[in-house]
This record gives C-alpha cells, structure tokens and sequence, in this order.
C-alpha cells in the first residue's frame, strides 16, 4: 500500500515541477537569448522579469479559443494534447537520482524512441485538422521532418545500448560509473542531439512553425490554451532532451562531491543553455537543406556509428 | 561545422560584453546640444522676444505646421499676436531654425513630449516662448537692424550712418 502511495506521490511531485519548469524555462529562454544578444530580457515585472510567465500565462488564458468552423473538431483539440501526453509519459523512465524516479523500464529507450514517434501524430493531426492549406504544408512538412530524424536518433541510441548491454536506463547510468558515454561515443551524442534538435522541432530546425515561414505552420490556427500547449510542449521536449542527454552520454546523476540530484540538474539545464545558444547564434535550414543533411550525413555516420561500436564491443567480448 | 563551432563560441563570448540597452525612464540617452528636438521661442538679452513675426518659419516649414499673426506694438515693434505650432505635424527638419533672421525659433534637445489628447499637442505661443536667449547668447536682432523702436532711433546703432535727407543740397 505504501509503495502505491509512494509511487503516487512521485508521480504528482514530478507532474508539478515539470510544469513550473516548463513555465519557467519560457523566462529562462527569453533571459538567456537576450544575454547572448546585449540586451535585457524582460526585467520589469517582478523581480528579475519573472512574473513575466504569470503575465504571459493570464495573456494566453483571456485570448478567445475559437475552433475554426471548417476545421474537425475532435482531432483539432486532440492534436495539441498529444505531444504533451508523450512526453510527460516520457519523463517517466528518466533516472533522476538514484532513489527518485517513477519506475524503471527495462525497455525504457525503446519507450522513449515510441513516445517520441507519438509525438509526430500531434504535428500532421493539427495541420490535417485545420483545414488550411497552408497549416497542411507546414504539418507535412514538419512531420516528414520528424520521421526522417527519428531513424538515427534511435540508430545513434543503438550505440550506447550495445556498450551498456541493457535498454533500461538506470542501467545505461549505472554503466558509466567508469567512463561517461560521450567520450567512445562521441559520434553518437553529436548525432542524437541533433536528432533531438530536430524532434523538438528547435532553430536551426523550426522550419515548420517559424512565425515568419509559410505563416506559422502547422499551428496558424491555434489560439489560446491550444497554442499554449503546443508551446509547453515544446519546452518539455527541450526538457526532456537534455535530460536523456545527460543521463545517457553525460552520467546521468554521477560525481564527486554534490548530491546526485544537484548533478542531474546542472548537467541538464547545461543542455538547455546549449538549446537556446544554438537558437540564438544559427540561422534556420531551408528544407531542402534539412533533409538532404539528415538522409546523406546523419544516416550513414550513425550506421558507420554502430557498426564500429558493435564490432570493437565484440572483439572485446571474444578476448 | 567548424564555422557553426565557431559561431557558437563567438555568441557566447557576448556574455561578456555587456548590454547596449539603455533603461529609459530611469537612465535617459545623451542627447548632443544640437539635437533637433522641442521648439522654443527665445527672448533677447534685453528681456524682449525676439520674433519679429516675419513669417519666414511658416513659409520654410515643409509641413505647414507654424502659424502666426504679426501686429504692432505702439512704438513699431512687430511681434506675433499668436504664435502656434502643431507638434503632431512637426517633423523637428530645422528649417525654420534655419530660415529665423533674429534666433527667435530654436530647436532644444529634448523630447519628452507625450500626451494623452491630440488637441494638446499643438503649443500656444505661451508654451513656447522661454524667458532666455536659447543657445545664441547675446545676440539683439535690433542692435544690427536700422529700424526704429521703443529707445532706439534711426542711425543710432554702432555700424549704422545716420540718415540721409533727400531734400537737402548739402553734401
């Protein structure tokens, strides 16, 4: 009964400070990309600017959330929902600390690489679902995008699997006690997070929903709490990037002297500075651009990625 | 990719330069000394406005945003009986500072000049006009014009002759 009630109550704990962190890292965003272009951000209301998210949060509540009356109405409230439902789902196998975490699958990277595939449904829903052409073009195109960057997303996972012997992620922490993944795998992170850029559908990857292309995408006909959970969305996905990151190439919670959770924290807010560095200084691939990269480089560097792993773990093995 | 490392360490070393942004109300840009901002009407160094309402500024304002009246006072002195220049005309060019013959119109560096109601921003001679010389100190139209005012006469002034009478057939 108490592991229930326990089980229970990490699961709300959790729910709760990803969604602060979802809300606050819209303030974290906004602050960094002015740093790094010398000027404030917002630092009017409240202390530091941070009531700026209460601000924009009553903004998005009051706004009208209007379903167009061509568009299908089911599948048009369901679409936002989706990639929010995939990846809370997601945060579920990620190893926080040692003692704190909702469960620990052993597939728990196969249930990643699924509840990431979800996440496309969500993306082709809401451009289908609008009934605009343009919302079409911009949903097709950020789906076929997110396909084709997911096959070497998980082919570069492949590679950490195969020197961790498990799937389950605890597993894959735990055996990098020694060595963190990044440094044999070094190929590998650099293909997953760029993959993981281009999931999340992050400069320079946003062609699909940029404001200024193809007139916002695939959610020009969101307004509202509908767009907000798109745009939440999209935080977590950041979020949760940089947490496999860490976890996966960077040791998870492992090192010296502070507390494994203080670890987890620094390294995955790390990646989220590098998130927003890379919004900040690159400019956006053209689509052309975009999946030529991802077919004719990534593809073949994470095969070569795997098969180079494969065989020294093997000549290892056969020692 | 060696010039997108390059990028990204370039744009993160402007974490260290400092923000350009200044913050307005609390600290306000410099403005130089002949910033083409607010206009005012001066006074001479005797205390007297200098417009002599010569409508030289209405007529060199692109936008036609001056108007004026001349009259008379009883010594023969011309001023303006109303003197009125709409702000939300004005495009602050500096012609009109440039077309003065007296330094009367002057434009001053400042601009904070936000209202509420449209009809406030046209300014009455009473809001333009300033109790000092404005940027050119010492300068009396009436000390270098040969007209003839309240304690001047004709062919007082330093650089003047006096006049001639062409009557007479005396050299």
């Amino acid at each position: 009964m108490s592991e229930i009630a326990r089980s229970l109550v990490t699961i709300v704990v959790q729910l709760g400070v990803l969604l602060t962190m979802a809300s606050l890292l819209i303030w974290v965003e906004r602050r960094l990309l002015a740093l790094w272009q010398d000027r404030y951000g917002p630092n009017r209301v409240g202390p530091f600017g941070l009531l700026q998210v209460v601000a924009d949060m009553v903004k998005i509540f009051f706004k009208e959330d209007w379903v167009p009356p061509f568009a299908d109405k089911g599948v048009f409230i369901l679409a936002p929902a989706i990639v929010f439902v995939t990846v809370l789902a997601s945060f579920a196998v990620i190893p926080i600390a040692p003692g704190i975490g909702v469960t620990d699958l052993n597939v728990g990277l196969l249930f990643f690489l699924a509840m990431s595939s979800m996440g496309t449904y969500s993306v082709v829903l809401a451009g289908w679902a609008s009934d605009n052409k343009y919302s079409l073009l911009g949903g097709l195109r950020a789906s076929a995008q997110m396909l084709s960057y997911e096959v070497f997303m998980g082919l570069s996972l492949m590679g950490v699997v195969v020197q961790a012997g498990s799937f389950s992620l605890r597993d894959i922490v735990e055996a990098q006690r020694n060595l963190w993944f990044c440094v044999p795998q070094f190929v590998g992170f650099i293909i997953f997070f760029i993959a993981g850029i281009a999931e999340t559908h992050r400069l320079p990857f946003d062609l699909p929903e940029a404001e200024s292309e193809l007139i916002a995408g695939f959610h020009s006909e969101y307004s509202g709490m509908k767009f907000g959970l798109f745009f939440v969305g999209e935080y977590l996905g950041i979020a949760l990037i940089s947490a496999l990151t860490a976890s996966l190439f960077f040791g998870g919670w492992l090192g010296p002297f502070l507390p494994p959770l203080a670890w987890f924290l620094i390294k995955m807010f790390f990646f989220i500075g590098i998130f927003v560095l890379l919004r900040a200084a690159l400019p956006r691939l053209r689509y052309d651009q975009l999946m030529s990269f991802g077919w004719k480089v990534m593809l073949p560097l994470s095969l070569l990625n795997l098969v180079v792993t494969g065989g020294i773990v093997l000549m290892r093995t056969q020692r | 990719m060696i010039s997108i490392i390059r990028t990204l360490w370039r744009v993160f070393l402007h974490t260290f330069s400092g923000r350009v942004t200044v913050q307005y109300p609390d600290e306000k840009p410099y403005l130089a000394p002949r910033y083409r901002g607010r206009i005012v009407l001066s006074r001479d160094p005797d205390g007297e406005e200098r417009c002599v309402a010569c409508y030289l500024c209405a007529v060199a304002c692109p936008v036609d945003c001056i108007a004026l009246q001349a009259t008379e006072d009883e010594y023969g002195r011309r001023y303006p009986e109303f003197f009125r220049i709409n702000f939300s005309r004005c495009i602050f060019c500096g012609f009109c500072e440039e077309a003065c013959p007296t330094y009367a119109i002057q434009l001053t560096p400042d601009v904070e000049m936000g209202e509420y109601q449209r009809p406030n921003l046209v300014y009455e001679k009473k809001h333009l006009l300033i109790n000092g010389p404005g940027k050119y100190s010492g300068y009396n139209f009436y000390r270098v014009a040969g007209l003839a005012i309240k304690g001047k006469g004709k062919g007082t002034n330093e650089n003047e002759d006096s006049p001639v009478d062409v009557r007479s057939l005396l050299p």
